[in-house]
């Protein structure tokens, strides 16, 4: 392993940052301020319910339009403006610049998971004055979160590397809502009782990415305890999806002649 | 001119990611051994409102309707593998169904069935007719949903006047065939007997090309032919034992009495046995549902 | 001295046009062309030559369809060559939320420096280059020729031993091409070797010990700049002003533009002394007096007339 994805990678979280990307903090922070304040009047006992599902919920939509929508420029606006030029002609490798380019996004949404975190944590306290021993779920979910995004920022990337911004963002979403309903897919094969079908689509379902694996939201808003095993067998996955998704892209980038 | 590293990295994503691929399918394999094992009903609805869901659906209603009653179906087809399932989310999956596209026909006459019967579905007549009067009321033109609602109080609910006045009213519908009127007519007649019940599942299996339904008609008109078989033995068996004393065994010690000719058979050709009590009863490998609810057409 | 600095083979490159992207069109064709270690090389071409391919070709952007080329040495597959090089795009332009001295920082970084070395060699470049008082300035709000100059620091920025710098001058004004032309004389001098595009023939016969002349993909020949576009001169022009009530010299008339009392003539080198004297004669007053040698411009025009001549149906594409 070399430092150069590092660099590459600090270089991107801070364009992130330079693009006032982290201002989408401020609609979160509003948006759990007026959750705080109006749950308590329309609706009684279930506050805390409200905001975790809403908080995490939240968390998971802002994470999934910033994986999208900057994951899908990483690759395609250095190579469109040509900023490519200079950083390639230094020692770097392209998969050295594909891993970078990833990590520096994964670091942008971690740290803007974090500081929403904070705020739902903020919102409630505000509503329940009180921690439980359950509310450990909520870490796991919003971990679960960070997992998902890894998976749809390596998509977005993959597609960047060979499609422009607009296809890339209808294939990322294609694949991620083919992923949430990867479930479904399998179901459908298996009750049409059709032995082909049925192999395509449980062929689907181990080739999709599996996103119904990584939603905890509800768990943690009742305050079920999410079993360890499920952690650690999580993160297996998506550490094997990005790896698999990161070394199609370097493949298909390492390739490519620069516009 | 390919460039050597390119090359070599194409040579590693041709090996790796099948190896990736296949170390992520057993991990599913083991992911989905454990959530299966471990809670059944983990199944959720996020919102369990049809009005919230055709508020936040902007404008795609139709669209999500289809997709709930998927997912209806889907969700009736994998609890019927689990054993003592209340379908708990039939109910609110059916209602957001009709709520979003309240024109769905299919989604009331099956959703009736999934809601009602007692083997594959909730057990939840009461909830089906609710359903169905609204397919009635949002789909006034529709003599099939008003049928499938005199069927609902006849069948499960065994609630024979409101089936006949259900029946009646369809037979009003201009589109509505004939043997409605006298369906109505019967019911008010002879209430749930076997005859009449016949009747039904011979119009039902005639006025639909769909396969699933004609199998569930011709089912229960086994089902029906049985129960009716079952009751013409008990009664043999009842005058075998004024005569010997005893109960037959079999159905051969009525043959032998001369109180019929040759075995009886189910519908599916299996021979009827006989209890101790001197009650028939089918065969236990016969393929032939018992249903229990036959037992109150049948005394009447 | 083993190998040469730079030995390119048979390096061709087509790229698809058309929507469909089924036809080729050759760009850069067969070139091969070696550059010695410390020479400063000129590669010259009017637009649309094949110049920026082949740079992005040597620096690995690009990827030829067939040929090779080495860099002291090493195949320009191996990313560890670029270690030894700097490059200096067309037209630069880099990520402009950057300030200047972030830009340099980043690339130093991928080089390994020090946070101690980073700090002295930026100040250093950034003064190099003339921008010492733009360290601190967002990219950009950068002129076209700042990002020129920030482009030229951050291909010597590491003390690469081969520096290649498309069309370096182009977006400068005459200063800037002067401290531009100052940097690359340095780094000859420091030993390095220097291989630049350009279109302005003035450049090239300024600084360079030998240059390669491109034009259609083509290779048309390489040496020192004298023997591959002649340097002869053409002539001498005289521009003077006539004097109240004087009128042209009737020998002149016919070779003469007048513009009001202005005077323009063009005269073989031998004749000027007789027509000067003629000149202080009639009391006209020179303005001035200059060599004419041909241009670049004229140069190309006359390959492109040979090469439309020779083969037909070459597509000249300037951009
Ligand atoms: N990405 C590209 N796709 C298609 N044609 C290209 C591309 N880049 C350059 N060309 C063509 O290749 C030729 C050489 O271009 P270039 O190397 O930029 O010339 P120069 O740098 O000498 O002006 C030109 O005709 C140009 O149109
Ligand atoms: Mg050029």
């Amino acid at each position: 392993m070399s430092a150069m994805p590092g660099v590459v990678a600090i270089n991107t979280f801070r364009e992130a940052v330079r693009d006032r990307v982290l201002y989408n903090l401020i609609f979160f922070a509003l948006l759990m301020i007026g959750a705080a304040i109006l749950v308590g009047q329309i609706s009684v006992g279930i506050e805390r319910i409200v905001i975790i599902n809403l908080g995490l919920s939240a968390i998971s939509l802002f994470g999934l339009v910033m994986a999208i929508f900057i994951g899908v420029g990483l690759v395609y606006k250095e190579m469109e403006r040509r900023t490519l030029y200079s950083l390639l002609s230094k020692p770097v490798k392209r998969w050295e610049f594909i891993v970078g380019k990833y990590a520096g996004l994964l670091l942008t949404l971690a740290v803007n998971t974090a500081f929403m975190t904070l705020g739902l944590v903020a919102a409630l306290l505000y509503v329940s004055h009180h921690f439980q021993r359950s509310d450990g779920s909520i870490f796991i979910a919003i971990y679960f979160i960070l997992l998902e995004l890894a998976l749809v920022t390596a998509f977005a990337l993959f597609f960047s590397c060979f499609s422009s911004p607009m296809l890339s963002t209808l294939f990322t979403i294609g694949f991620y809502i083919a992923g949430v309903f990867a479930n479904d897919i399998r179901n459908f094969g298996e009750l049409a009782h059709k032995p082909a079908l049925g192999a395509v689509t449980r062929g689907l379902y181990y080739i999709l990415p599996n996103f119904h694996n990584f939603n905890s939201i509800a768990a943690a808003a009742h305050g079920d305890a999410i079993p360890l095993s499920l952690v650690g067998q999580n993160t297996l996955y998506a550490v094997l999806y990005v790896a698999v998704t990161l070394l199609a892209s370097s493949a298909v980038f390492s390739g490519r002649n620069l516009k | 001119m390919i460039p050597r590293s390119h090359k070599r990295l194409v040579r590693v994503a041709i090996v790796g990611v099948p190896v990736l691929f296949a170390a992520i399918a057993i991990l599913q394999m083991r992911i989905d051994a454990q959530t299966r094992a471990g809670a059944q009903e983990q199944q959720e609805l996020m919102l369990r409102s049809g009005a919230m869901v055709k508020k936040m659906s902007l404008g795609y209603e139709s669209l999500l309707a289809d997709i709930y009653w998927t997912r209806a179906v889907q969700y009736w087809g994998a609890q019927l593998g689990v054993p003592h399932s209340h379908y708990g989310l039939l109910w609110p999956l059916l209602d957001i169904t009709t709520t979003l596209d309240p024109h769905l026909i299919v989604a009331y006459r099956f959703g009736a069935i999934f809601l009602s019967e007692p083997n594959a579905g909730a057990r939840r007549p009461d909830l089906a007719v609710e359903l169905v009067k609204r397919g009635v009321q949002a789909n006034p033109d529709d003599w099939h949903l008003k049928s499938d609602l005199g069927f609902l109080y006849y069948w499960y609910l065994h609630d024979y006047k409101d089936a006949a006045a259900t029946y009646f009213a369809a037979s009003k519908d201009p589109q509505g065939p004939s043997w409605l009127a006298f369906m109505a007519a019967r019911i008010s007649d002879t209430g749930g007997s076997i005859d009449t019940s016949r009747m039904i599942w011979t119009q039902i299996y005639n006025s639909t090309d769909n396969a699933t339904t004609r199998k569930k008609a011709v089912e229960h008109l086994a089902e029906l032919q049985a129960t009716e078989d079952e009751h013409h033995l008990n009664a043999l068996a009842e005058q075998y034992r004024r005569h010997f004393g005893h109960y037959p065994s079999s159905t051969r010690d009525l043959r032998d009495a001369g109180m019929i000719r040759g075995i009886p058979r189910d519908p599916a050709g299996f021979p009827y046995e006989f209890n101790t009590e001197g009650k028939s009863h089918l065969d236990p490998n016969s393929p032939i549902p018992t249903l229990d609810d036959l037992d109150n057409p049948k005394k009447q | 001295m083993t190998s040469p600095a730079i030995e390119i083979s048979g390096l061709t490159k087509d790229y698809p046009v058309g929507f469909w992207r089924k036809r080729m069109r050759r760009s850069l064709d067969n070139l091969t062309l070696q550059v010695e270690e410390g020479e400063i090389f000129g590669f010259l071409g009017p637009n649309g030559a094949g110049k920026t391919t082949t740079l992005k070709l040597l620096m690995g952007l690009i990827y030829p369809t067939s040929g090779t080329a080495r860099v002291r040495g090493r195949s320009i597959d191996d990313v560890a060559m670029h270690r030894e090089i700097g490059y200096l795009p067309e037209q630069p332009y880099f990520y402009d939320y950057l300030t200047a001295r972030e830009l340099l920082d980043y690339f130093a970084r991928i080089f390994g420096f020090s946070a101690k070395e980073r700090g002295e060699r930026i100040a250093r470049f950034l003064e190099r280059v003339g921008l010492a008082d733009a360290a601190g300035i967002q990219l950009r709000k950068f002129s076209k020729g700042m990002l020129q100059r920030v482009g030229i620091a951050q291909a010597i920025l590491h003390d690469p031993r081969i520096v290649f710098l498309d069309e370096p001058m182009s977006g400068l004004d005459p200063l800037g091409r002067r401290e531009v032309r100052d940097i690359i004389l340095d780094l000859k001098r420091e030993g390095r070797t220097v291989f630049f595009s350009t279109h302005i023939l003035s450049d090239a016969e300024m600084l360079c010990d030998r240059v390669a002349v491109l034009l259609n993909g083509k290779l048309q020949g390489v040496g020192a700049p004298g023997d591959i576009v002649s340097m002869e001169l053409h002539g001498m022009e005289i521009l003077f002003e006539l004097g109240d009530g004087q009128a042209l010299p009737r020998r002149f008339a016919d070779r003469a533009t007048v513009t009001g009392r202005r005077c323009r003539i063009e005269v073989p080198e031998a004749e000027l002394y007789p027509v000067i004297e003629e000149l202080r004669r009639c009391e006209a007053r020179i303005l001035s007096v200059s060599a004419l040698r041909p241009t670049l411009e004229d140069y190309f025009f006359g390959l492109v007339g040979r090469e439309k001549t020779a083969s037909h149906g070459v597509e000249v594409n300037a951009r």
